[in-house]
């Protein structure tokens, strides 16, 4: 297997990847040789399957575009280029009161691939995705122009670059509107339940005390267990008191094997359900904490081993969604390969401007699996009772769907295709839009 | 009560220069950029103004052009008044092959390396020595320790500039000024983006800067970044000459 530099949060699928590394906003889109391909955008490579990735073309790096523009304290606007971090924004904005007004599990994402992948937290419920939050941003195309699209101007390739996955040109800055907060911590609740109806039941009777919810699974029970797990809600605390430090462990090589296999999930599903021994928990946590567990383990993808891992995550809308989401835990638990977490959203009906974006009204189940050909069989099987529900799976996680399950996801699909940027194509792009080659 | 601190940054939009600015910014320093290329400063000098510098000048500057280091240092006192920290960063890591094809070439990297580099130093020297207080800190490099056939030219230049140092140091101690050595070793910059950058032995910006900080602060003399390259550099100077001709580094 071909070391990459430039790999997918999933290390699948992994083959060599040229890539440049952009360095300043001003410069123009670099003079790459005929035989470069096609190119990509790439921010921290906190996406899963192959959206970041793009085999045959040259890939542009974004990292170095990490300076900030404009930070308004007053209005709680921020201007930055698109490969500074969620967690170097909150680092400069949270002193001033001001917090991200959508999150996904990790900090460690760029603001760029945050709007290209129309990322969502929590809070879905809501106030929507990030690209609800987004007042412009410039697009730098292969033409040489650039373009400050916002909800009025340019509108429509404003709307085709929320949730674009990179397609559209290179997001050079954004500008955001922050969420205010007096501190950094959140008052919790965290109830258990003994199966998946249970867990609509509380969704539904949280979302208006509740501005973060969200459920995990214990996807190896089966039976009258199938889908318990336990179901948290929280909404920020009344209290100023800052970020407290945390150490940060990490996974310092890559084990020879996956050490997530059927019985390691076995085991630590069925420890994490009986760790809280009440039915109901209240704690107040540092923010951290509650929204990025996983950060707090560097390289924790590497336990996957060198194969990697593949990532689920799809929405089941409107009344067949309950019945979905029960029969995929059903596959999932009688696959036996488990899932070394899962975990479940119901989404609300805040819309995003994004032509793209994935979340809709229904209930969401986010999975991962270490990488194997039972696993692809599996996801073949979710994807199937995906599609026959009408529902749609997340790209940003997504390595192996199939394109008629894309374009039945997002019917917009061929209004997109007219902005993509004649010079910009993906790995991911190439598979779900057809000829099959890459 | 903090104490404003006053920096004047030359070659400001280099990498380990740029993350040394941070580092000051987040403190609430002055700062003033010196660079080449106008539109590269404003972004530098925008991200400075959001990280908390209390103020942020900017003047792009041809280096090359000595007869202008007087009106640049003159500039830099007149909005900086008291220059606290001096960190002079700019430089070129010239492709070999190139400078031994082509003799300006090497003469050219001495230019930017070394010669404009003493200039600058040169022209601080009078105000430095009137503020009696203040550090000066120069980037060079461990390329200066010992010659080697894939960089001598840069090596010389900044072999040159350690000794150079070595005497503005010895000359402005006695009036209060520090004059500090910072000599880094492989670091993942634009510069050295042509070269495999990764190994044990590569450092990042951020690294380098957070070094530079702490040695203004201790007002050291000299320091190799990140510290275990002065027993690296140790380690080479000690190799017979008679041993070293033939290795191939």
């Amino acid at each position: 297997m071909a070391e990459s530099h430039y790999l997918s949060w999933g290390r699948y699928p992994r083959f060599p990847q040229a890539g440049t590394e952009l360095l300043w906003r001003s410069d123009p889109l670099p003079e790459l040789p005929a035989d470069a391909g096609q190119m990509l955008p790439y921010g921290a490579g906190r996406s899963y399957g192959d959206v970041c990735l793009n085999r045959g073309g040259t890939v542009l790096a974004t990292r170095a575009l990490r300076h900030f523009i404009e930070f308004d304290r007053e209005a709680g606007t921020l201007r930055c280029e698109a490969g500074v971090t969620l967690e170097e924004i909150a680092r400069l904005t949270l002193p001033a009161g001001w917090w991200l007004p959508v999150t996904p599990g990790t900090a460690f994402a760029t603001v760029g691939g945050a709007v290209a992948n129309d990322v969502h937290g929590k809070n879905h419920h809501r106030v929507g995705t990030f690209g609800c939050h987004v007042l412009r941003f410039e697009l730098l195309r292969s033409d040489g122009s650039r373009r400050v699209c916002t909800a009025e101007q340019h509108a429509q390739l404003f709307a085709a670059t929320i949730g674009g996955l990179g397609l559209t040109g290179l997001i050079t800055w954004v500008e955001i509107k922050l969420r205010p907060v007096r501190g950094a911590w959140l008052d919790t609740e965290t109830l258990k339940f003994g199966h998946a109806d249970d867990l609509l039941k509380l969704s539904a009777g949280s979302e208006s005390g509740h501005e973060y919810t969200v459920a995990w699974l214990d996807c190896a029970a089966t039976g009258a267990r199938l889908g318990r797990g336990l179901f948290t809600r929280a909404n920020h605390a009344d209290t100023a008191a800052a970020m407290p430090r945390r150490r940060a462990p990490g996974v310092p090589f890559t084990p020879p094997v996956s050490l997530v296999n059927r019985y390691s999930v076995r085991l630590f599903n069925a420890v994490w359900y009986a760790r809280q021994r009440e039915r109901r928990r209240a704690r107040r946590v540092p923010m951290h904490a509650f929204f990025y567990p996983l950060d707090a383990i560097a390289h924790w993808n590497r336990i996957y081993g060198p194969r990697g891992m593949l990532q689920h995550q799809a929405v089941l809308p409107g009344a067949d969604g309950p019945a979905a989401l029960r029969e995929m835990l059903k596959q999932i638990s009688r696959a036996g390969t488990g899932s070394f977490l899962a975990v479940a959203k119901v989404f609300g009906a805040v819309k995003s401007p994004g032509m793209l974006s994935f979340p809709r009204p229904g209930v969401s189940l986010a999975l991962d699996f270490p990488m194997s050909p039972d696993t692809l069989r599996l996801l073949g099987r979710l994807d199937a009772l995906t599609l026959e529900c009408g529902g749609a799976v997340y790209p940003a996680k997504d390595a192996c769907m199939d394109p008629r399950l894309f374009r039945a996801g997002f019917p917009q699909w061929e209004e997109f295709a007219t902005h993509v940027d004649p010079a910009f194509s993906s790995s991911f792009w190439r598979r779900v839009t057809g000829d099959g080659l890459d | 009560m903090t104490v404003l601190t006053r920096v004047l940054i030359v070659g400001a939009t280099s990498a380990i220069a740029a993350a040394t600015a941070r580092r000051y910014a987040e403190r609430g320093a002055q700062l003033f950029l010196v660079a080449r290329d106008p539109a590269r400063l404003d972004i530098v000098a925008a991200d400075l103004t959001v990280r908390g510098a209390t103020r942020v000048d900017t003047l792009a500057a041809d280096l090359l052009d000595y007869d202008s280091h007087g009106a640049l240092v003159a500039a830099a006192l007149d909005a900086c008044q008291t220059l606290d920290v001096v960190l002079i960063a700019h430089g070129v890591l010239p492709e070999q092959g190139a400078v031994e094809a082509t003799p300006a070439a090497a003469l050219e990297a001495m230019h930017v390396n070394l010669l404009s580099v003493m200039s600058i130093a040169l022209t601080l020297r009078a105000p430095l020595l009137a503020q009696g207080s203040g550090t000066l800190a120069v980037i060079s490099s461990v390329a200066g320790d010992r010659g080697r056939q894939s960089n001598y030219v840069y090596g010389a230049a900044k072999g040159g500039l350690d000794t150079f140092l070595q005497g503005l140091r010895n000359r402005l101690w006695a009036a209060g000024v520090n004059v500090v050595t910072i000599k880094p070793g492989f670091v993942a910059t634009p510069m050295t983006r042509h070269l495999p950058a990764t190994g044990l032995l590569w450092s990042q910006p951020e690294v380098i800067a957070a070094g530079i900080v702490r040695a203004v602060e201790r007002r050291a003399s000299v320091v190799y970044l990140p510290r275990y390259w002065a027993l690296i550099m140790w380690v080479v100077r000690l190799i017979p000459e008679f041993i070293f001709k033939r290795l191939r580094l």
